[in-house]
């Protein structure tokens, strides 16, 4: 580890023609010893308890297609064939559970592995080995980088596509029966969730021609200020849409914050839960739906 | 452009189609009340379904027709304001109260004689 700095440090000091030729060297050796330093590294992982969810062949294949890209990439100077397969190697481990101190751990793993290599080939010549190491480490270090990044990067993808697969699954907005709808709300209200459950709800209200509507919040645990807000506001436009807005299962916790951050709820029309709402919702449509001349209103249905 | 008002029993009904100008509002304003006195009218539906926006200009101007032809012995119910409408006028704290608003006519004309159907039992 100590070699790091001074590889990082010294790394550009170094004449190109010198590091091409070292590194031919290098990589010719590494390709000769391939099976034995990647027993060595396999070996290494095992006992460092990484990959532990994957089976010792999906180990083995893994490490021996790395393994050959690692040297390309050193070969080379370039990262990017190793980039792509990382990104792949990334979206088929992560949905497994591999973490990110694995994945960089192995990396490194290899690293040393190498780099022990090299001490006990040119340990009789500490010059060379020297010269040797400077051409090595910056690259090591470089793919090190690249793959760990390659990692993160698409972790955070799979992360943004499932975020955006909750926002679409979590806003439902139903019919129980005619002119009533029902807005569950579960999880964590962001203001962006909160907004687009506005523009979905009023929506829904034009297009059902709701008269009543109850927002359920029952699943959500905490609430802040912005959010709160966008509570009243989601109930003050659906008024102005002409359908009155119910919300049930405020927690106490929750009605107390409410209170406590001095939202104006004096025209939030609230029950305790949702059975409650709908029955509230219920005799709101009673006192609504008064209208005898319509031959198949919903008294007509009903009676 | 002046806002067409259609009778419809004891109710009259204004469909805006154009944003209003000043004078547009107190000719609408004053149009509205006098045929609440001619046609001895209980409600007026104004239809808002065209405007895109609602600006605190048009609320109070609405709020300004609601109060006259309250006096006069009307009530007033705005119907058709869009969702995004919606959004933005409780964004921007346009309060329409004391109006009621209703989704659509059909809505308006139900609230309407609902309260009428109360006020005549009372």
């Amino acid at each position: 580890m100590d070699g790091d700095t001074a590889g990082l440090t010294s790394a550009p000091m170094e004449a190109p023609e010198i590091d091409s030729s070292t590194l031919r060297e290098l990589v010719a050796q590494l390709r000769d010893e391939s099976s034995q330093l990647r027993e060595e590294w396999v070996e290494r992982i095992k006992t460092a308890h990484l990959l532990s969810v994957m089976t010792d062949d999906e180990i083995f294949s893994e490490v021996t297609a790395v393994y050959d890209n690692y040297v390309d990439a050193l070969e080379t100077g370039s990262v990017e064939s190793l980039q792509a397969y990382a990104r792949d190697l990334s979206e088929r481990i992560i949905r497994r559970g591999v973490e990110t101190h694995e994945v960089l751990g192995i990396v490194l793993l290899l690293r040393d592995v190498l780099a022990r290599s090299l001490f006990r080939r040119y340990q009789g010549d500490p010059e060379l080995l020297s010269r040797v190491l400077d051409s090595y480490e910056p690259a090591a270090n470089r793919i090190a980088v690249t793959v760990g990044v390659s990692f993160v990067e698409e972790r955070e993808r799979i992360i943004r596509e499932q975020q955006a697969a909750i926002r679409e699954l979590s806003t439902p907005v139903l019919q129980v029966r005619d002119r009533l709808l029902i807005l569950p709300i579960i999880g964590v209200l962001d203001t962006q969730r909160a907004r687009q459950l506005t523009e979905q709800l009023l929506s829904a209200i034009q297009a059902n021609r709701a008269k009543v509507v109850v927002i359920d919040i029952t699943g959500v645990v905490t609430i802040d200020l912005t959010v709160a807000n966008n509570l009243v506001q989601t109930v003050k436009a659906s008024r102005l849409m002409g359908a009155t807005a119910i919300v049930t299962g405020l927690s106490s916790s929750i009605a107390q914050t409410l209170v406590d951050l001095g939202v104006d709820v004096s025209m939030i029309r609230s029950v305790g839960d949702l059975q409650g709402g709908l029955e509230e919702a219920e005799r709101l449509l009673e006192r609504t739906v008064v209208d005898p001349d319509e031959p198949l209103g919903d008294a007509a249905l009903q009676g | 452009m002046a806002v067409p008002i259609l009778k419809q029993g004891d109710y009259l009904i204004a469909t805006i189609q154009s944003a209003l100008s000043d004078s547009g509002v107190l000719k609408l304003r004053d149009d509205l009340a006098e045929r609440v006195g001619r046609f001895r009218s209980r409600g007026i539906i104004i239809d808002v379904a065209a405007l895109d926006v609602i600006d605190s200009f048009v609320a109070r101007s609405l709020r300004t027709i609601a109060l006259t032809a309250r006096l006069r012995g009307a009530r007033t119910v705005i119907v058709g304001i869009q969702p995004d409408v919606a959004v933005a006028m409780v964004q921007f704290q346009l309060d329409l109260a004391p109006l009621e608003t209703a989704l659509d006519l059909e809505e308006a004309l139900a609230l309407l004689d609902q309260r009428n159907h109360v006020a005549a039992q009372r």
